[in-house]
């Protein structure tokens, strides 16, 4: 077995399996009790915390740390659903580094913040450990939403509604509800079915009929969700991806990384996925580290992620480039792919140097050759097949205030909304936020 | 949910949480602002008599006892009572209490003791429309070196005679506020309840130095090279405030008195605890001046939860409801047999079990090779401080001895019959009885 390891092209079976159970492990553990105490016991219960401040659902992370501290985790869970229905699943794969824990006192103090997003999972864990939904929905109104997408802004979208006593047709493309939840977010940062159980127990708030299989713009169109309810709101994401352009595109082994991605979580049996032996990643952003630190432990020789500006500039965290760095994936800054090299199959990828000049982009003139029997595209997702009608802005859907598009009665949010970052946390805030602006306009 | 509203003498408030009489509760910008927060409740900051007020230090009045990680552990102040006129608390009391008609409003009040003193500020403070008054009996520094505050407290007599007083010339329930400076708290608590009082409430702060800088060689905080013993409050003080509640609540002679505890009162445990002790209702000064008012959001949130779990529809369904557990040493069961027993999986292998026992106790842990520690059943005693030195939660547990049992220290059959020292063979006392 072990000595596929080695074996060129794209096969699967790199690694025994107990290998690749120990690299898909969770890869920010639960804490135990004690740890828990430890942790909560170093906030400070800020006033006006910039913790609060810095994340994008606005959880009121002093008072649910004060609750862990006090024996009440759940009572902690309730405080951070009120703000943010995915708070499982945001303290699981939110850049805290970024956010909260970036903003925390105690980072600027001793360059070690409150563990926020552990104690967040810590939490919701204790509450999601217990059976039933823990929010009841509000007296019916009578009226009826229609939401696509099934993502996180679709389903805190949906929530909300539903708790507010609206009834809601929640539309999904795919056959699993959960959006990148279920088929982008790493597998380490969400394993062992976490993705399914969360929406299994969102939507045992009732009063949300989910349609799976259902995509706008093939089984219904936007006119007939109009029709059919009294508002819409579009969450479906960025479904495109961008093309690197670059001649041998077509070459088996080039590949978009989301493919890849959602591949490896809907596999049944890791030892049957297939990966290269020198695996390059094209790319700057989250989705680029994830599919190099995942091809990687699947088992690929090398792995490169290839980025064209400099490190400062890459969207990737410094934690997502260390983790990546750690798990012995090779970080290249300042170089484009000009072409991909073999016959027939991907051998080989041309890199071209880059250095910035007045904000351009410019080659050197100095090329490189790598090993890639596997190349991964992940430069960037894009909007697809937008309904008519609706304004764009920088391709994705042009909103104001909470959400509200250009056409009256229909609300977007999430990552097919411009502004906000492409983060499952901010996609939560925005399909929230919709929500109530929705219940305003519906019981005004 | 359950529902925290409270009425105590009469005095309705939203929730058991009242703000004690200190800066929190100084004006009417703190206290408006407590009311938004959610608080229950305030007893003003206490009024003296009319005429210049007091004066304050202009230094550091607060000194404080920190964890490692500076977690305010116990607080120490010399600040004395309100140091702005009376007229303007006064109006400010009708102000806030006309605006927040459900809140309770007290008012804490410490003048002279003679008759006149109160005979004039009483209609004063009826005016206001406050729910109540409570009296002062507490301030162990300042106030107390002029024949006030304490110096009143430690004197049953004096206690009962300005109660007495009160209960004439006021028309609204008096709490009376009982120092913890005193051998036995019973005492000034029957004196409250002789003179006539409603409740009492307990405790106002603990005389005590928090420090001595040891460059200076002058007591924290100090005041030009010079400090004075102050009052301790916070999370230090909750267990010798327990007690006293605890002792006035099982007090055949005051049993029943309504009781608004007081003193590190920091979370909804903390309160539960305080009502299960015969609480009425709880006071905290420290914990907000600690976090802020808004550390009453988990207070209430937590309680509320906690009585969901219990069952209890109501603050009044488990007031005092752990009041008929709390006896005697002499009447404690002496066939309760325990022993330590230590999880193997969970010991970190410390060794801090084995010298708490080993040089301090009963020599009742055996280190085995392999730094495996291990109880002696035959020397445990049950004294359970290999427990409470044990840094692992539930590592070494207390486990009762089943009746029938034999218990290898002393070669004797565990009793299932309770038995107590009252009637021990050792006891003298009871040997007479026996006569
Ligand atoms: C590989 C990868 C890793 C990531 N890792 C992280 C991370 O660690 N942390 C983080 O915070 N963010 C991460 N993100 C970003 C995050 O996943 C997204 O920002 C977030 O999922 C956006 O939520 P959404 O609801 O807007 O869209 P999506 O999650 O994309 O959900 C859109 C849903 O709409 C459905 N849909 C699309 N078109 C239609 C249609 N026409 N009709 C009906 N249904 C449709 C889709 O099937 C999908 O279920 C990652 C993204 C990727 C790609
Ligand atoms: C700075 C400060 C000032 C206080 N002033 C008063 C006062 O004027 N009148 C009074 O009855 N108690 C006063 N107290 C005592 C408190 O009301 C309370 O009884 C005591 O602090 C214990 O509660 P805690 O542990 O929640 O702080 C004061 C306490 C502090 C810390
Ligand atoms: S900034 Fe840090 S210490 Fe302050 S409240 Fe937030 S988590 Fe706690
Ligand atoms: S807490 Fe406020 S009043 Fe007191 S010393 Fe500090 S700044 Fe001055
Ligand atoms: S104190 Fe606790 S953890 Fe330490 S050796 Fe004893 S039993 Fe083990």
């Amino acid at each position: 077995m072990a000595d596929r390891q080695l074996e060129n092209g794209i096969v699967p079976g790199r690694l025994p399996e107990d290998t690749l159970a120990a690299n898909f492990a969770d890869l920010h553990p639960a804490f135990a009790p004690h740890e828990a105490a430890v942790a909560a016991d170093r906030c400070y219960f800020c006033y006006d915390a910039p913790c609060v401040t810095a994340c994008p659902t606005a959880i009121d992370i002093p008072l649910f740390i004060r609750q862990i501290q006090v024996g009440q985790p759940e009572a902690a869970a309730r405080t951070i659903f009120d703000q943010n229905i995915l708070g499982g699943m945001c303290a699981r794969v939110c850049p805290t580094e970024q956010l909260c824990e970036q903003a925390c006192v105690r980072e600027a103090a001793e360059g070690k913040p409150v563990e926020i997003g552990r104690l967040q999972r810590h939490a919701t864990d204790a509450q999601m450990r217990k059976s039933g939904h823990p929010y009841q929905r509000g007296a019916r109104t009578g009226k009826s939403v229609a939401v696509v997408g099934a993502g996180p802004a679709g389903l805190a979208c949906a929530h909300r509604l539903a708790m507010l006593g609206h009834d809601v047709a929640l539309f999904d493309a795919r056959e699993k509800p959960g959006g990148l939840n279920e088929y982008g977010i790493a597998a380490y940062k969400t394993p062992e079915g976490f993705a399914q159980a969360e929406v299994e127990w969102l939507l045992g708030i009732g009063g949300i009929a989910l349609h799976h299989g259902k995509m706008l713009g093939r089984d219904v169109t936007l006119r007939e969700l109009q029709d059919d309810h009294d508002a819409v709101f579009l969450g479906m994401g960025l479904g495109g991806v961008n093309a690197l352009r670059a001649p041998g595109e077509d070459k088996t082994g080039v590949r978009d990384a989301v493919d890849f991605i959602a591949d490896l979580r809907q596999a049944s049996d890791l030892a049957a996925l297939p990966v290269g032996r020198n695996v390059v990643v094209i790319g700057g952003g989250m989705t680029a580290i994830d599919a190099a630190v995942q091809s990687k432990l699947l088992g690929a020789e090398t792995v490169t992620v290839a980025y064209r500006r400099s490190r400062a500039e890459m969207s990737a965290s410094g934690f997502e480039q260390d983790l990546a760095a750690a798990r012995g994936v090779r970080l290249m800054f300042n170089v484009q792919p000009v072409a991909v090299h073999g016959n027939g199959a991907a051998a080989e990828i041309e890199l071209a140097y880059t250095t910035s000049r007045d904000g351009g982009l410019q080659p050197t003139g100095e090329t490189v050759r790598i090993a890639a029997d596997q190349v991964f595209k992940a430069i960037g997702q894009t909007l697809v097949a937008a309904p008519d009608g609706l304004t764009l802005t920088g391709g994705k859907i042009a909103v104001t205030g909470p959400g509200r598009t250009g056409l009256a009665g229909v609300w977007a949010g999430g990552d097919c909304a411009a502004g906000g970052d492409d983060l499952t946390v901010t996609a939560v805030a925005e399909g929230r936020d919709a929500a109530l602006d929705i219940h305003a306009s519906l019981t005004r | 949910m359950a529902d925290l509203s409270t009425t105590f003498l009469g005095i309705s408030s939203p929730n058991p949480f009242w703000l004690a009489s200190a800066p929190p509760t100084d004006k009417e910008y703190n206290v408006r602002r407590a009311f938004e927060a959610g608080w229950g409740g305030v007893v003003w900051k206490t009024l003296g008599a009319e005429g210049p007020p007091v004066v304050n230090v202009n230094g550091p009045r607060y000194g404080a006892i920190y964890g490692a990680d500076r977690r305010l552990l116990g607080l120490n102040n010399i600040e004395l009572i309100t140091d702005r006129p009376l007229e303007v608390n006064l109006e400010e009391i009708a102000r806030v209490k006309a605006d927040y008609p459900d809140r309770a409003m007290i008012v804490s009040i410490m003048v002279p003791c003679e008759e006149q003193a109160w005979k004039d500020i009483l209609p004063r403070v009826e005016e206001t429309n406050a729910d109540g008054i409570e009296l002062n009996f507490g301030c162990p520094h300042g106030m107390s070196e002029r024949g006030m505050g304490a110096a009143v407290g430690q004197v049953p007599e004096y206690i009962e005679m300005v109660t007495r007083w009160c209960k004439q010339y006021y028309k609204r329930p008096v709490i009376v506020k009982l120092t913890p400076n005193i051998t036995d708290v019973r005492y000034p608590a029957r004196a409250a309840r002789n003179g006539g009082a409603d409740a009492v409430s307990l405790i106002n702060t603990i005389s005590s130095i928090t420090s001595v800088n040891l460059d200076t060689m002058s007591p924290e905080p100090s005041i030009d090279g010079k400090g004075s013993h102050g009052g301790y409050c916070g999370p230090a003080v909750k267990p010798i405030a327990m007690n006293m509640v605890a002792e006035i609540a099982r007090d055949p002679e005051t049993r029943g008195m309504p009781i608004s505890g007081i003193g590190g009162i920091t979370t909804w445990r903390d309160a539960a605890e305080y009502i299960s002790l015969g609480c009425g209702n709880v006071q905290v000064c420290t914990a907000a001046m600690t976090y802020g008012f808004r550390v009453v959001e988990e207070m209430k949130a937590g309680l509320s939860r906690w009585m969901d779990e219990k069952g209890h529809a109501s603050v009044q369904d488990f007031i005092g409801q752990a009041v008929p557990n709390v006896t005697d040493w002499q009447y404690l069961n002496l066939n309760y047999v325990a022993k330590a027993r230590i999880d193997q999986d969970a010991c970190i292998k410390c060794g801090r079990c084995f010298a708490a026992c080993e040089d301090t106790s009963h020599q009742a842990i055996a280190i085995k090779p392999g730094r495996v520690f291990e109880v002696i059943d035959e020397e445990c005693v049950a004294c359970n401080l290999c427990v409470d030195v044990c840094p692992v939660q539930d590592c070494i547990t207390m486990e009762q001895m089943a009746p029938g049992t034999v218990d290898p220290r002393t070669g004797r059959v565990v009793e299932a019959e309770y038995a107590n020292w009252t009637t021990h063979p050792n006891n003298p006392a009871a040997a007479k009885a026996a006569e």
